[in-house]
């Protein structure tokens, strides 16, 4: 059974050369004019050509949300379920069907509240299963009410004076839940995000891919702050496998670690002695998840930039193929049972 | 002395027994009974079984809510049913004692472990003074007191066992004595236990030692003035097993992957009574079946009909509290037009209920548990055997449908076990998913809701080329199946599918009426009283009444003669373990019918002898 992402042999032969206008259903998306939602399909679209993978291979589920209307744009296969429940619909299809392509397509407030078990727990299994969620910090489609990502003191239709909850902070959820793949991007950095997608899209495990998207509607600019021109550099940390923590209008600035604290710092190079060696090198490829949840920390604190890229990248065995395996064992054990056999099991006598 | 004895003694022949043996928790009582169950299927008798046991899972020992109990029906003719009242209670404490003495026949044997009554127990089972010495008793019962412990002791004598071992075997003490009873075959035991032990040889010696030591006492002491034989029943020939409704219906399940080459999915959670049916599939790896243990009943819906849009054969099981949750996947499942079978092992409700006692009282949320207009099919088995064919009957009808379906069995069917015929491949329900691979839009496209005639719309798998399609829950156009909020285009679609839903009568065979066609009373049962009420309506046609019965396996749609034959009886019973569900639905569907209720809702089956008592003021 090939439960590889078709990035190899024979099959990716045999995959078509496709457009993204091949991967465009004909329906017009019904999102709001300047919607971040846009920008998402846009890189999907444009990254579903380069991935290897047959069209009638992949599958895009959503739960319910603006977001989730994604699949009835995309010409694939697709199924829009019900809030929060999509990873629960595509685990059950990727354990039935381990050659397909599992998207799922969410919202922060589908995926981390009515969703959230169904989301640690599909993150957990290490299922093949990419999950991209759009995060607008707010719930669009009921019209402007916190969301689990909102920030403390946040004012909505729900919390006129201020919400008085914590936030999830995703990535570091997604990882203390034990996604193997754990990234995050920004609507407005389509190319940034391209990238992430298509890694995503290599990976062989549970993936969890954060977008930091816009609702112009009912949270307008909640990302201003990280991706406005003049700030951007400052406030935006691009990580990149195997190079050093630095951002910076002038690339100066960098990350270190303080080996007293055990805390990421943030330095300038040429200031008190620090060189670019003193600066932490990316690797998402750690086992253990230490660093990673340390990177998709940072920015909980003031001061700190906004790590976009991959936090983590590892391979463990997939639930799909381990499940494949036993079932193959068994086979073996069994032999050829036939359904007599089968029905008979173990206990029997004979009445004549 | 003792041989005498024997050949002096009468073997009776006898038609039908009921043994019920009650103890702790830790007693054994469920292996015991099993034990004997084979022995009685091996003698070739028909039978039916109910366990009993606390929904605590190591209560204390000796206490009243920790008693556990085992009843076996057997007869050398077809039963129905695992007994209404024992003939024979078999009390290995004063616990069980107290909690089953009610239910004897009066006349009826009591084989009583008096070891066990020591003042420490009594007192635990609230006695102040020991039940034993009770003059009344005696009146009542066949009163049998045999110290069990002391007679397991002195059997283990000098076997090296530590005394908490040894105590563990007595339950074999009262096996064996029931086999000599009940004239079962000492050796064919020896061997039973000489292989479920076959690791533990010292504890196999020990078992062995202990149940013949049972037999024997029954054999040599002048208690037992007779020794008993129930002949063989007329099985129809065949290979048999004993089956719980639950193993039934997951082994239902594996035959149907067996037989159309799928894969059939089970996503569920576990749930008393449901769990062993995700236990017994777990074990199918091998016939093509997948299990997927789900974070909750939600995701155990949402995994299946995942796995149904991916093509496989999804099946969902659970419990009351369960299906609540599964509501509104349901309706996805009906508005996506996708196969599914939701297996609901109904349990005492509403909330939490009495996890571990029976009930009819999920028929409500059955057919209307779920918002929007939603209906399907729903199929309730009969019997643990008929849990097999009610399974591959209910994926029969969702992948020919295209419909989620529900399954209702119950705690009784569920846990209870009687022989099971292995059926041939040729006499099973033929299960025939098909794929649509073709397009079928005029223009070269392809319609997911382009249905035919009977209203079926096809289905289409992903890895399938050229007929990507976008599905899901909101309401979609009649051919397209693109998003629609059109009004007109709305009403359609509801009707259509209801439409759809009523057009699945065509596999629903007529309500066959057992006895009088016509007359005073129909009894009319649905679900796991079928026993009960098929039992009830004989012997009461034994005494020469006029009763009938009929036995609703399908409660949507309901077969079309249901109408015709409800108006050929003057009166109607509907016997329900509920407060009157079916009742209620007839009502609603035949105005002009107004069915006579019987209601039990004490976490037990019917019981034959109140349901003929009830029946018997009526004519
Ligand atoms: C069971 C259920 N509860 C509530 C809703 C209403 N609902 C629809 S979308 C939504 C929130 C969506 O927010 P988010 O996931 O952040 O998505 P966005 O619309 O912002 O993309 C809610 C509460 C629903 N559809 N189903
Ligand atoms: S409400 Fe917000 S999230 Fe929804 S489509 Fe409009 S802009 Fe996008």
């Amino acid at each position: 059974m090939s439960t590889t992402n078709g990035t190899n042999g024979a099959q990716a032969a045999a995959v078509p050369a496709y457009t993204k206008k091949d991967f465009e259903s004909g329906v017009d998306p019904r999102w709001c004019p300047g919607c971040g939602d846009w920008s998402i399909i846009n890189q999907v679209q444009k990254v579903m050509p380069t991935v290897g993978v047959k069209r009638e291979n992949i599958v895009f589920i959503s739960g319910i949300g603006c977001s989730s209307r994604f699949p009835y744009y995309m010409n694939n296969y697709g199924m829009h379920t019900l809030h929060g429940r999509a990873p629960s619909f595509a685990s059950g299809l990727k354990v039935s069907r381990p050659e397909l392509q599992v998207w799922v397509m969410t919202g922060d407030g589908d995926a981390l509240a009515i969703g959230g078990n169904h989301f640690i727990h599909c993150m957990r299994r290490n299922l093949d299963i990419k999950v991209v969620m759009f995060n607008n910090r707010i719930y669009g489609l009921t019209k402007g009410q916190v969301s689990p990502t909102s920030e403390l003191g946040k004012k909505t239709k729900t919390t006129p004076f201020g919400s008085p909850d914590q936030p999830f902070n995703p990535p570091a959820l997604a990882l203390g839940a034990g996604a193997t793949f754990v990234a995050r991007s920004v609507d407005v950095e389509g190319a940034h995000m391209g990238g992430v997608l298509k890694s995503a899209a290599g990976h062989k495990g549970s993936a969890f891919i954060e977008v930091l998207q816009n609702c112009p509607i009912f949270n307008d600019g909640a990302y201003l702050s990280l991706t406005e021109k003049s700030v951007k550099a400052d406030q935006l940390l691009r990580m990149e496998q195997g190079k050093p923590l630095v951002f910076g209008k002038d690339g100066k600035k960098g990350i270190r670690l303080n080996r007293e604290t055990i805390q990421l710092e943030v330095v300038t190079i040429g200031e008190g002695g620090v060189t670019e060696k003193d600066l932490v090198v990316h690797d998402a490829t750690r086992e253990d998840p230490t660093y990673s949840t340390m990177m998709a920390n940072l920015n909980q604190k003031p001061g700190f930039p906004t790590p976009i890229g991959v936090f983590r990248d590892v391979q463990r065995p997939t639930a799909e193929d381990l499940n494949a395996q036993q079932v193959q064992e068994q086979k073996a054990k069994s032999g050829k049972a036939d359904m007599k056999t089968m029905l008979a099991g173990s206990d029997t006598w004979v009445v004549s | 002395m003792s041989t005498q004895t024997a050949a002096a003694r009468k073997r009776q022949k006898i038609d039908t027994v009921t043994i019920r043996f009650v103890g702790d928790s830790g007693d054994g009582m469920q292996l015991t009974g099993t034990e004997f169950t084979k022995a009685s299927a091996l003698a070739g008798n028909d039978l039916a079984t109910f366990p009993d046991y606390p929904a605590e899972i190591r209560a204390p020992a000796g206490s009243l809510f920790g008693v556990s109990g085992y009843q076996v029906h057997f007869s050398s003719k077809d039963v129905h049913t695992p007994g209404d009242q024992p003939d024979v209670l078999v009390a290995m404490n004063p616990a069980a004692f107290k909690t089953n003495l009610a239910d004897l026949r009066v006349g009826g044997m009591l084989l009583v472990n008096s070891g066990a009554f020591t003042a420490a127990n009594l007192e635990k089972a609230g006695y102040k003074s020991n039940p034993l010495e009770d003059p009344a008793l005696k009146q009542n019962y066949r009163v049998v007191q045999v110290d069990m412990n002391q007679a397991t002791e002195a059997a283990l004598q000098g076997s090296g066992l530590s005394s908490k071992d040894a105590a563990r075997c007595k339950n074999y003490y009262a096996l064996g004595l029931m086999y000599w009873l009940y004239s079962r075959n000492e050796e064919q035991q020896v061997g039973a236990i000489q292989k479920k032990f076959a690791k533990k040889p010292e504890i196999a010696k020990a078992n062995v030692a202990v149940f013949k030591a049972g037999y024997d006492f029954g054999e040599t002491s002048e208690i037992f003035h007779e020794q008993y034989e129930v002949p063989a029943s007329k099985l129809r020939p065949g290979t048999y097993r004993n089956i719980t409704g639950n193993a039934a219906t997951a082994l239902g399940f594996a035959a149907v992957a067996k037989q159309t080459g799928r894969t059939v999915f089970l996503g569920s959670y576990p749930i008393t009574p449901a769990t062993e049916i995700l236990h017994e599939m777990s074990y199918m790896k091998a016939h093509g079946v997948v299990t997927y243990q789900a974070e909750d009943e939600i995701a155990g819906i949402g995994s299946a009909i995942g796995a149904s849009f991916g093509g496989s054969l999804g099946v969902t099981s659970t419990s009351g509290p369960g299906l609540a949750l599964k509501a509104e996947m349901l309706g996805l499942a009906v508005i996506a037009e996708l196969p599914l079978v939701v297996v609901n092992v109904q349990r005492g409700g509403p909330s939490t209920g009495m996890p571990t006692k029976t009930e009819q009282a999920d028929l409500y949320i059955a057919l209307f548990g779920r918002h929007g207009e939603a209906p399907l099919p729903v199929i309730a088995a009969q019997s643990p055997t008929d849990c097999f064919y009610a399974a591959m009957e209910a994926m029969k009808i969702a992948v020919k449908w295209m419909t989620p379906v529900i399954l209702l069995t119950d705690g009784y069917l569920a846990n209870g076990s009687e022989p099971f015929r292995i059926p041939d491949e040729s006499e099973l329900p033929k299960v025939e998913p098909k794929y649509q691979t073709e397009k079928n839009g005029p223009d070269g496209s392809y319609l997911p809701y382009m249905r035919d005639a009977k209203l079926i719309r096809p289905w289409a798998i992903p890895g399938t080329p050229g007929l990507e399609h976008r599905i899901g829950g909101l309401e979609k156009d009649s051919l397209s199946g693109m998003v629609s909020y059109d009004g007109m285009n709305h009403e359609k679609m509801v009707k259509t599918r209801a439409q759809k839903i009523r057009n699945v009568v065509e596999d629903v065979p007529d309500l066959v009426v057992d006895g009088p066609q016509q007359g005073e009373v129909l009894l009319l049962s649905w679900g796991g009283t079928y026993g009960s009420v098929r039992t009830t309506a004989e012997a009461l046609r034994a005494e020469g009444k006029s009763v009938a019965h009929a036995h609703l396996r399908w409660l949507n749609p309901m077969p079309k003669n249901l109408g015709a034959v409800l108006k050929s009886f003057k009166k109607v019973v509907i016997p329900e373990v509920n407060d009157g569900q079916l009742a209620f639905v007839i009502r609603g569907r035949f105005p002009g019918v107004d069915p006579i209720q019987y209601n039990r809702i004490n976490g037990k089956a019917l019981k034959v002898s109140e349901l003929k008592k009830r029946v018997l003021e009526l004519l």
